[in-house]
């Protein structure tokens, strides 16, 4: 019982069909409070889908999916939730980084209100805590990928929620961004944010990952400690194993001198 | 100008033209952010069936074309939603359905399609008192809408999925918009008309968004665009006896014209480069690549564009960055 109060995220045997094709086929997957769990799988794999899914932007024919606790259908708890989608500008170009960031509030906020002084400190923070306090007026088109990223990071903070949903949010993104992406995970991780993440690899996202739930062709084909992994799901480019080399373990660390050692002339 | 507000007639048709202004723009931002520049020329077209029927029936045009043309946008809104039809064959089947049964139904009621130019192009002198009464009241709904619901119409214009995720009704959304933008449409047949309208809706937006930055500022902007084309077009065309309607929307394009120039000054005056301090990184250290044979000295205003580049100012030559470094110059 204690269990399932912690369990902010619960899917047992998805499917869903498009254009009458199963796309994911029995897929069981669950997140718990302060938990982080990356979701993988190569491309076509259902990932994305899994996530569009789980927040009930798709239909599924079959299957129980439970956020926070209630059956998908009638939640409705949204602010509980964030969810920062695959990176595309195609329709925000053209705003500030406060209004972007603002669209975070809305599921706490009412019709034909202004924003209160706590939905403004919670923009405020959540702004703060990816480090763009300093661009809060900049036109979010004239950023950069990893900044844009940030930016969506911190609309689906600024609604303070207890799960956090992100879809690929370090692809495109360099090794400096992708720290502090770290750095503000680990921060919601310890305040008991339980956190699903779309990812190609995982790179320096390793060492906040409690598990792994790897996709193929719509199943779930892993779902279990990062140790288990094959080697290839793990990411060795991109050169992003350096500066938290202490809480890795000796594994990681070789990885980093092969790199280091093969990419860099003394 | 004394002399214009004396005529009740054209006291009536600036307010009317003034309305417009303020509503066009208003609806047009939600409509142009979701990539519908031209709904409201196809709303239009279904608005001028209401026209066709009023004419038929002897009933007065506004109120009529208002519900047709709401009923039509509905319509293709929710077929579109539906999946039933992409928004383009949407747009297509509203255009030329709307045309089709308002020319027929002109044409059977002995005015003839003939009668229905004045619809099209607006006829600011014509406009009633009670036609204004509903104006103002259609007016202040569209506007309290667009402006008090701002931040929902935002998200759910620009990025859907993630509204759906904040837990709004984004359909119910989709179709607000649409149907004030029916709305609109249907209000500005006496003033520019209902071929021209739509061009009220776009042309302001989109100059406003060459003029300032962010999306509230855009909208603010747009609307003070709307009305100040709106009201000189509508008090010009008075002297110099011209058709208010195209004279207000030439202005607007006049706007949107000079606001390219302006936009570019601005860029060049607000958005100096600024290209990201080099990572410090022992570990990675950028390759020092010397530009050969340079025998041209940069320096501010030596004719090749100037970055900042973190501590120091790179030349933009030949596509390359120079960066002068003791007695040569590098690549960065």
């Amino acid at each position: 019982m204690l269990l399932e109060a912690h369990t902010v995220l619960a899917a047992h045997d998805v499917t869903v069909e498009r254009g009458g094709l199963p796309v994911l086929r029995g897929v069981s997957i669950s997140v718990r409070a302060g938990e982080a769990v990356a979701l993988m799988g190569g491309n076509g794999s259902g990932k994305s889908t899994l996530v569009r899914t789980l927040l009930g932007l798709l239909p599924h024919r079959r299957g129980a999916i439970t956020l926070l606790g209630s059956p998908l259908r009638d939640f409705r708890d949204w602010s509980r939730i964030g969810y920062v989608p695959q990176r595309s500008l195609a329709l925000l170009g053209g705003s500030k980084v406060k209004e972007v960031v603002a669209a975070g509030r809305l599921a706490r906020r009412r019709m034909f209100r202004p924003l209160s002084p706590a939905d403004r400190d919670a923009i405020d923070n959540a702004i703060a805590l990816v480090g763009l306090s300093d661009r809060l007026n900049a036109d979010i088109a004239g950023l950069s990928g990893g900044q844009q990223q940030r930016v969506l990071i911190a609309r689906a903070l600024a609604g303070e929620p207890d799960l956090l949903v992100l879809d690929e949010p370090t692809s495109g993104v360099d090794l400096e961004q992708q720290r502090v992406l770290v750095e503000v995970l680990a921060g919601l991780l310890g305040a008991g944010t339980g956190v699903l993440v779309v990812l190609h690899e995982v790179g320096p996202l390793a060492r906040l990952l409690d598990r792994a739930v790897v996709l193929s062709d719509g199943r779930v084909v892993h779902d279990g400690p990062l140790g288990d992994l094959g080697q290839h799901h793990r990411g060795l480019g991109g050169g992003h194993h350096h500066d938290h080399g202490q809480q890795e373990d000796g594994d990681h660390d070789q990885h980093k001198d092969t790199f280091l050692g093969g990419a860099i002339e003394p | 100008m004394i002399e214009i507000l004396s005529y009740p007639f054209m006291q009536r048709a600036l307010i009317a033209a003034l309305l417009t202004g303020l509503i066009a723009p208003a609806i047009g931002t939600y409509v142009v952010q979701r990539r519908l520049s031209l709904l409201g020329d196809g709303l239009g077209h279904v608005a001028l069936a209401g026209v066709g029927l009023a004419l038929l029936t002897g009933a007065a045009p506004i109120p009529i074309a208002v519900v047709t043309c709401v009923a039509g946008a509905v319509v293709v809104e929710i077929l579109r939603q539906r999946g039933k039809a992409t928004g383009d064959v949407g747009l297509a089947v509203l255009f030329y359905g709307g045309l089709a049964a308002g020319v027929f139904l002109s044409g059977i009621s002995g005015v003839g399609a003939g009668g229905l130019a004045q619809y099209l192009f607006g006829s600011l002198t014509t406009v009633t008192p009670s036609d204004l009464r509903l104006i103002a009241v259609l007016a202040i709904v569209i506007l309290v809408t667009t402006l008090g619901l701002a931040p929902q119409l935002y998200a759910v214009s620009t990025d859907e999925e993630f509204a759906r995720t904040q837990g709004l009704r984004v359909r119910l959304y989709h179709i607000a918009v649409v149907s004030l933008a029916a709305v609109t449409v249907a209000l500005a047949m006496r003033t520019v008309g209902l071929l021209l309208v739509s061009a009220l809706m776009v042309v302001p937006v989109a100059a406003a968004r060459n003029l300032v930055r962010g999306f509230t500022t855009g909208l603010l902007c747009a609307i003070g665009i709307g009305v100040a084309t709106a009201v000189a077009g509508a008090a010009a065309s008075f002297y110099i006896d011209a058709a208010p309607g195209a004279f207000i929307v030439l202005l607007a394009i006049a706007v949107f014209l000079l606001s390219w120039p302006i936009s570019y000054l601005l860029r060049r005056r607000y958005a100096a480069a600024v290209l990201p301090e080099p990572i410090d990184d022992d570990e990675l250290v950028s390759p020092h690549t010397v530009t050969e044979n340079h025998p041209h000295r940069h320096a501010p205003g030596c004719g090749h564009p100037a970055v900042q580049h973190g501590d120091h100012t790179d030349f933009i030559h030949e596509g390359h960055r120079h960066a002068a470094h003791a007695d040569h110059y590098d690549e960065h």
